[in-house]
């Protein structure tokens, strides 16, 4: 009797799970989860407009073809607002609501933390293109991200200020409230002293979201005698940081991350930046091959130059297709094909994107060189050097 | 001694914004008992009308191929936008406030609140989320006095808003408006009923208030250039504890607290981690209010406060 009753049970379970199924058409839906609105807009233009291409180019193909048929692809796109919170929410409903195969997004770690604890929670396959915070994928199976990681880019900095200036006193100036300044004015501090000596980040300044008013900060930065000043912040809070920093009579240089790489910091910051370097994932200016005719498609379509998050995101994409394709075949029911492809996604050991060549580690990281740019004095990125881990 | 000048003229910078803000906020709570929680917001419209207004001169300077001086466009950009958000203020009373008057006076809270939201949400779909870089009309001088770093805007900054406050004061002390509005916030329920109209001061509170924050607004936007739908928020919160911590409707009070808040801010963040900024501020803003809680220059007052 009780052998029945499992038996039934397990069927009516199965015929459950198998309906919703058979029922839709076999779409692929892949969700974005970007920042439309909030602090950070440009961000989640620059990641929308590459899906778009991406979606483009599938669409021509008619379709994603995978163990030799072909899909209809789908790509939902919600607003997270730039906050935790809502990032959180939208991975759920991308998940539970849109029944999403994967999710591309967050970009920055503030959101991709929260949100890739979700994801992995559900056991759906998340791809962040832009979060360089190693929690993002800590101990996540099913997080993934198209970026070096904060402790990369910390040595790269140090080393490249050392090298470059011989300098060997630094300060800092970070957003506390924020998972990625936070993180990365950390491992920025601890390789900075493990090369000189301890104290020689001599002084370690912070503020949270929304300031706008560093001068007690920078006053104090500027008494400390700090030849370099590293701020790892978002582009709005670059453009006043910079601009405050000159007016209290800072005349060395500045040096900042990835963050920096928006289209928009040298609109909001000015003449300010001309001559600042930060370290980053491409530089747009003398790229080559793909990452060329990338650029060149990105800028006639939507009249700028890509930014590192509109690559970034592309190249998610592409590993997100290379991993679909390798599934072999879309069953069409759910949870089955994200174990799929997350597995897909983890067995991938090598890929050639825009952004350069990468291998993944066991974490589901990428290992690939950053490029140091300068902000030239016509205010565009150009490509100073490229450091390789 | 460079070290404590130096952040002296930060703290004057800075203490100008809260005090300019907070002085809408005193008058409105001083004249009509009510809280303007959409005070801050108005200060955000304030700096985009003062974006479009500085916008549309250029433009139309450039395209009639005169080349206006920055400093003449800039104090034409401060005059209209104080004039456009003075309406947007009255709009706001007469829309939002009006109708609620013999409300309860949490309904009027919320009003304000909600008022708020409409206007940064209303600004987000008008605009888009783009961070918008206010034009910058004068050049940057920085002058090195003695190792204190000063550049022309922010003296420009703190002598505009002193003016703007000494003209006020002057208003409300040496016209009979000003009389009318120090009767209204003596008792509103009498002396309206002596002939004094409440609705015309009531507008003409919102009036002043509102143009006060559209100068805060553009000051804002020539220090830190860069404009956001939220950025009237916390700023708004900070500039009514300045507001409250002045005392009941005291614009001397209003003002003080205003330059007190921005030096505390400030000199907490030399002395102390910057982490520990706002906690520590306003933990001695805490204290001080619990040993003034009427504020530096308010009176305990009667039996008109009906909150």
């Amino acid at each position: 009797m009780r052998k029945v009753a499992w038996t039934t049970l397990s069927f009516l379970l199965a015929v459950a799970l198998a309906c919703p199924a058979m029922a839709g058409k076999k779409t692929i839906k892949i969700g974005l989860n970007v920042p439309i609105t909030g602090d950070i807009p440009k961000v989640g233009e620059g990641s929308k407009y590459a899906a778009e291409m991406w979606l483009e180019d599938i669409e021509k193909a008619g379709g994603l073809e995978v163990g030799g048929k072909k899909y209809p692809v789908e790509i939902v796109i919600e607003d997270n607002e730039s906050k935790a919170e809502s990032a959180v929410k939208v991975a759920t409903k991308l998940i539970t609501d849109d029944e999403v195969l994967v999710i591309v997004g967050p970009q920055s770690s503030k959101q991709a933390v929260p949100a890739g604890e979700v994801a992995n929670n559900y056991e759906t396959p998340m791809i962040s293109p832009w979060s360089t915070n190693p929690d993002t994928t800590k101990d996540r199976p099913y997080v993934f991200r198209g970026c070096f990681l904060d402790p990369f880019q910390g040595p790269v900095l140090a080393n490249f200020i050392t090298d470059e200036f011989g300098f060997t006193k630094a300060a800092v100036l970070y957003d506390v409230a924020s998972d990625y300044p936070k993180g990365l004015a950390e491992f920025f501090k601890e390789a900075w002293e493990a090369k000189h000596s301890k104290g020689s980040v001599v002084a370690f300044e912070s503020f949270t979201t929304k300031d706008t008013d560093f001068s007690s900060q920078l006053t104090k930065i500027i008494k400390s005698g700090a030849q370099v000043l590293f701020t790892p912040q978002y582009y709005n809070e670059v453009a006043l940081i910079v601009q405050q920093a000159h007016q209290l009579g800072w005349d060395k240089p500045i040096v900042g991350s990835d963050s920096w790489g928006s289209a928009e910091t040298v609109e909001l910051c000015g003449k300010d930046c001309y001559g600042a370097f930060f370290s980053t994932h491409y530089a747009a200016a003398g790229a080559t091959g793909a990452t060329k005719a990338f650029i060149d498609r990105y800028k006639a379509e939507y009249g700028y130059v890509p930014d590192d998050v509109g690559a970034l995101t592309w190249d998610s994409l592409r590993l997100v297709e290379t991993a679909i394709q390798s599934c072999g075949k879309i069953t069409g029911r759910i949870e089955k094909d994200r174990k799929c492809v997350r597995d897909a996604l983890a067995r991938i050991k090598e890929f050639d994107g825009i952004t350069g060549k990468m291998t993944f580690t066991e974490e589901g990281d990428p290992i690939k060189c950053a490029v140091i740019v300068r902000i030239s004095d016509s205010g565009e990125y150009e490509f100073y050097k490229s450091v390789c881990p | 001694m460079v070290f404590f000048l130096q952040n002296v003229v930060n703290a004057l910078q800075w203490g100008s914004f809260y005090a300019l803000i907070a002085l809408g906020y005193s008058m409105v709570y001083g004249i009509l008992m009510l809280f303007n929680f959409a005070h801050g917001d108005i200060f955000m419209v304030g700096a985009y009308i003062g974006f479009g207004v500085a916008t549309g001169l250029l433009a139309l300077s450039s395209a009639a191929g005169v080349a206006l001086p920055g400093w003449f466009v800039l104090v034409l950009t401060i005059l209209l936008s104080m004039v456009l958000t003075a309406l947007v203020g009255v709009t706001v009373e007469r829309v939002g406030y009006r109708p609620l008057r013999g409300a309860p006076r949490a309904s009027a809270a919320i009003t304000g609140l909600m008022i708020g939201i409409i206007l940064e949400t209303g600004n987000l779909a008008l605009l888009g989320a783009r961070r918008i870089s206010f034009p910058s009309l004068i050049e940057t001088a920085t002058y090195n006095v003695g190792g204190v770093y000063v550049t022309n805007k922010k003296i420009m900054i703190v002598v505009v808003s002193v003016l703007l406050m000494i003209a006020l004061h002057q208003f409300i002390h040496r016209t009979r408006w000003g009389m009318a509005m120090r009767a209204m916030a003596f008792d509103y329920v009498v002396v309206p009923l002596m002939g004094v109209p409440i609705n015309t001061i009531a507008a003409m509170t919102f009036a002043i208030g509102s143009a006060l924050a559209a100068a805060a607004g553009i000051l804002f936007g020539v220090a830190y250039p860069v404009l956001d739908p939220y950025m009237g928020i916390v700023f708004g919160w900070k500039a009514f504890v300045a507001a409250i911590l002045g005392g009941r409707g005291s614009i001397l009070g209003a003002t003080l607290a205003g330059f007190l808040l921005g030096f505390i801010e400030i000199f907490v963040a030399m002395v102390f981690p910057s982490t520990l900024r706002d906690l520590i501020a306003y933990s001695i803003i805490l204290v001080i209010l619990t040993f003034r809680p009427h504020g530096f220059f308010g009176e305990p007052h009667s039996a008109r406060l009906r909150l």
